[in-house]
């Protein structure tokens, strides 16, 4: 699955994008991922660090913490949006 | 109408393109979003504006639809900026345009409180302080959530 990170989610892990292979996806809600993310380094921890402010997609559909990941090709993480 | 670009906006000129032609018309508002040199007492030099390619504009064309459902519209545009910023620099634009011009103000209004609130863009500012990404504003949160309860039919 291609997963994206945006504006400070992208400074703290240090990359844009990367590439991860999810076993059991069917099972596997959002917040299991993340779990799964913040233990791969300092960068994930830090960047996973308040639950609060991390926002997610799946396909560029934004959902919650608790939703299957299942058969979602792309997922993304970010802040708040503040555009405009 | 919806399109994100680096390249500055003529408003005047996507005014007059939108009403080319309509006789329907009666009001147009339009609203441009600058960008200031300071924010919460720090100076700003440079303002990036990053989006979700694809989510943005999916998302900017949701809420269009939106707006269109709950006003009488004949005729709308958003535009938005992405990339490198400075001071004095328009940022968004969003154009609305009815018969009459209650439907456009509010229609107006409830655009740009939703796009800060529901559209993929996150702005970093650079300056003598250096780089700091902007948080959000409860402030924009109640003005996007006013919106929450349906309009009132005419």
């Amino acid at each position: 699955m291609k997963v994206l990170y945006f504006a400070w989610f992208r400074d703290r892990i240090g990359m844009a994008e990367e590439e991860i292979e999810l076993s059991e996806a069917d099972k596997l809600t959002v917040r299991d991922f993340i779990h799964h993310l913040a233990g791969r380094g300092e960068g994930y921890s830090a960047a996973f660090e308040d639950m609060s402010v991390v926002h997610v997609a799946l396909d560029m559909q934004e959902v919650d913490h608790d939703t299957i990941i299942g058969g979602a090709s792309e997922i993304a993480f970010y802040p708040p949006f503040t555009g405009g | 109408m919806i399109r994100v670009q680096t390249e500055d906006f003529d408003p005047g000129a996507e005014l007059d393109k939108l009403v080319a032609g309509r006789t329907d018309i009666g009001a147009s508002v339009s609203f441009v979003g600058h960008m200031r040199s300071r924010n919460e007492d720090r100076d700003i030099e440079t303002m990036t504006l990053e989006h979700y390619p694809g989510m943005a504009e999916k998302a900017l064309s949701a809420i269009e639809a939106e707006a269109h459902k709950r006003w009488p519209l004949q005729a709308s545009s958003i535009i938005h900026r992405v990339g490198p910023l400075k001071p004095g620099d328009r940022i968004v634009l969003v154009i609305t345009a009815s018969a009459h011009r209650q439907a456009a103000f509010e229609a107006a209004e409830f655009l740009m409180d939703w796009l800060k609130t529901k559209a993929p863009f996150w702005k970093k500012e650079s300056g003598p302080e250096g780089d700091s990404w902007v948080s959000s504003r409860s402030t924009d949160e109640d003005a996007a959530q006013r919106w929450t309860a349906p309009a009132k039919p005419d």
